[in-house]
């Protein structure tokens, strides 16, 4: 595959939110406004490409009887290394997005990356790949952030267009769930022209 | 294999004590800093560095700042709609309330989650005196506005100003 | 007692752990297409959240907290649940074939299903309130019983899907709504519904 197309993939072709359908939990959790959903990704993004680097690095040398527990090992070095810089230099985004941020540890794409893609490709590649696919999923989130932004508070990042509350249910559990439905059918039919 | 594991969990655990002893300093600064913005807040007319104390009242810790020449700032946290609401309350050492803010809470977003952003509601309770102003919903036959729909968030703001003029009560009384 | 009963109907309804708070998504949406399936991993899951949570709330206490090692929390307690789940399987596999049977095939799925790993931190981290009572961090009894009422609202809202779903499989959906799109839709229902619970507790 062509650099470009490691880095394009998680868009559309390996989309991991509408396509692989992974890491929903914080996909559905933290998606409650645009600039949430796009932190989020951008966290998890950042944890995908260092854990995709390390792994690629280690791979060769690592035991196969033990490589699920050293990578989880490494990538839960790197979500706690992206923890402790959070809480020093963007409490606020830290505070916002609580739990989800310790939970990318078990975010199915991390993993799923690691043993899919990073243990057998060079490091560069891995690293576009990290780069990829976490771009893919910053803007499923953020795409799922703005539709219930909008919906929900009537306002896009922040920026009010209408006075008075949006559909409150859409900023809430049940709303999370419809707009990533909703959008995953708008996804196929898309997909399928 | 337990070697290498072994190996893997010791240069994690190293790299991660490094990142740690880097990153504390500005953790410990952000927390200040926030402290610091938040009381500002609640008490303007105070400029220094408080003094972080603690009292117990009826059997509970408080944590508050002493502002002196300006006040006090008491943190109380009471049990909002979604989990505990906690806020930090100023109040002027005439015994008004000078500000209160929200500093950690789970309540609904876009209804109870309001009472850290409408204006309307937050600044009402600015010169406010419990001694003669009722601190309670005028659903409850007392003289707050509440948050519209969100009548258990305000109660639960309205009963942790209550409860911090509790404890400026008791600190000011042993003076 | 009473505590504990609002423990209980708070953590399966109110603050239902997929449907309010979003927890453990993948595994429900992945085996909730049967209903048998749905019982057994429910069941494999009740069981590893319960034990996850007393034995991380013990290690946190008395080795992370003295130590001041709470930043090794993440790391710590992924690495105990892995182990446990191993252990788990092992011992299952010795003592009781036929649940080994029944759980087996769930159980390696349950390290990377971030309800757990999510309970087991928020009962370290978070302050509670119950009832009238004042907010606290839970202490070990009201730690066990908080995980196993979640693991059961899990269960619950897993078993209601995986009913529905089964019904859902003999209806005619239109083509772009088919599999995953359908079942997040009714989903979002679901988590409407256990909206009309907020507030009793």
């Amino acid at each position: 595959m062509s650099k470009i197309g490691l880095i394009t993939k998680g868009f559309l072709k390996e989309n991991p939110t509408f396509v692989l359908v992974l890491g929903m939990c914080p996909t559905l959790a933290t998606t409650t406004s645009a600039m949430n959903g796009l932190e989020m990704g951008l966290a998890t993004m950042f944890v995908l490409i260092l854990s995709n680097i390390v792994i690629s690095l280690i791979a060769p040398v690592v035991p196969d009887k033990v490589h699920i527990p050293v990578y989880i090992v490494v990538i839960a070095t790197f979500v706690t290394v992206l923890q402790l810089l959070m809480q020093a230099y963007v409490p606020d985004v830290y505070e916002t997005l609580g739990l989800f941020i310790p939970l990318i540890v078990v975010n199915c794409i991390v993993l799923g990356r690691a043993e899919a893609f990073a243990c057998k490709n060079s490091v560069g590649d891995s690293a576009l790949d990290g780069i990829g696919i976490g771009l893919g999923f910053t803007a499923s989130l953020t795409v799922i952030g703005i539709v219930r932004e909008i919906l929900g508070s009537g306002s896009i990042f922040g920026w009010k267009f209408i006075t008075g509350d949006g559909v409150l249910a859409f900023v809430m559990a049940p709303g999370a769930f419809l707009v990533l439905g909703y959008l995953m059918v708008l996804f196929n039919k898309l997909a399928k022209r | 294999m337990v070697l290498s594991l072994t190996l893997v969990c010791l240069v994690c655990s190293a790299v991660l004590g490094c990142v740690y002893a880097v990153t504390a300093a500005p953790i410990k600064a952000a927390e200040d800093a926030k402290t610091t913005a938040s009381i500002a807040r609640v008490l303007p007319a105070f400029e220094g560095q408080p003094s972080k104390e603690s009292v117990s009242v009826d059997g509970v810790d408080y944590t508050y700042y002493r502002a002196p020449g300006a006040g006090y700032a008491v943190i109380s946290t009471v049990v909002g709609f979604g989990g505990p609401l906690t806020l930090m309350v100023g109040i002027g050492e005439d015994g008004l309330v000078c500000n209160t803010v929200v500093l950690s809470h789970s309540e609904t977003p876009g209804l109870g989650a309001k009472c850290t952003s409408d204006t309307h509601f937050i600044d009402q309770f600015k010169g406010w005196d419990p001694a003669q102003k009722s601190l309670s919903v005028r659903k409850d036959g007392g003289e707050v506005d509440a948050i519209t729909a969100s009548t258990i968030t305000s109660r639960a703001y309205s009963a942790a100003i209550s409860q911090a003029y509790v404890v400026f009560k008791k600190l000011t009384e042993n003076e | 007692m009473a505590e504990y009963l609002l423990i209980i109907v708070s953590a399966i309804f109110v603050n239902n752990i997929v449907l309010a708070q979003f927890l453990g998504v993948c595994p429900f949406m992945g085996v909730s297409s049967k209903l048998s399936t749905a019982t057994g991993m429910s069941g494999a899951v009740c069981f590893v959240i319960t034990l996850a949570t007393v034995v991380t709330y013990l290690i946190n206490k008395f080795f992370l907290v003295p130590l001041g090692l709470t930043f090794l929390q993440t790391i710590a307690f992924i690495l105990v649940i892995a182990a446990l789940v191993q252990i788990v399987e092992i011992v299952l596999k010795k003592i009781s074939p036929s649940l080994y049977q029944a759980l087996g095939i769930f159980l390696p799925l349950i390290t990377t299903n971030c309800a757990v790993l999510g309970v087991a931190i928020n009962v370290v981290t978070k302050q509670f309130t119950f009832g009238g009572g004042a907010a606290h961090m839970l202490n070990l009894g009201e730690a066990t019983v908080y995980a196993l009422a979640t693991s059961l609202g899990y269960g619950l809202a897993m078993v209601l899907f995986a009913g529905m779903r089964e019904q859902m499989a003999q209806s005619d959906v239109p083509e772009s709504f088919k599999g995953l799109p359908i079942a997040f839709i009714t989903v979002g229902i679901m988590a409407m519904a256990f909206l009309g619970f907020s507030g009793i507790v």
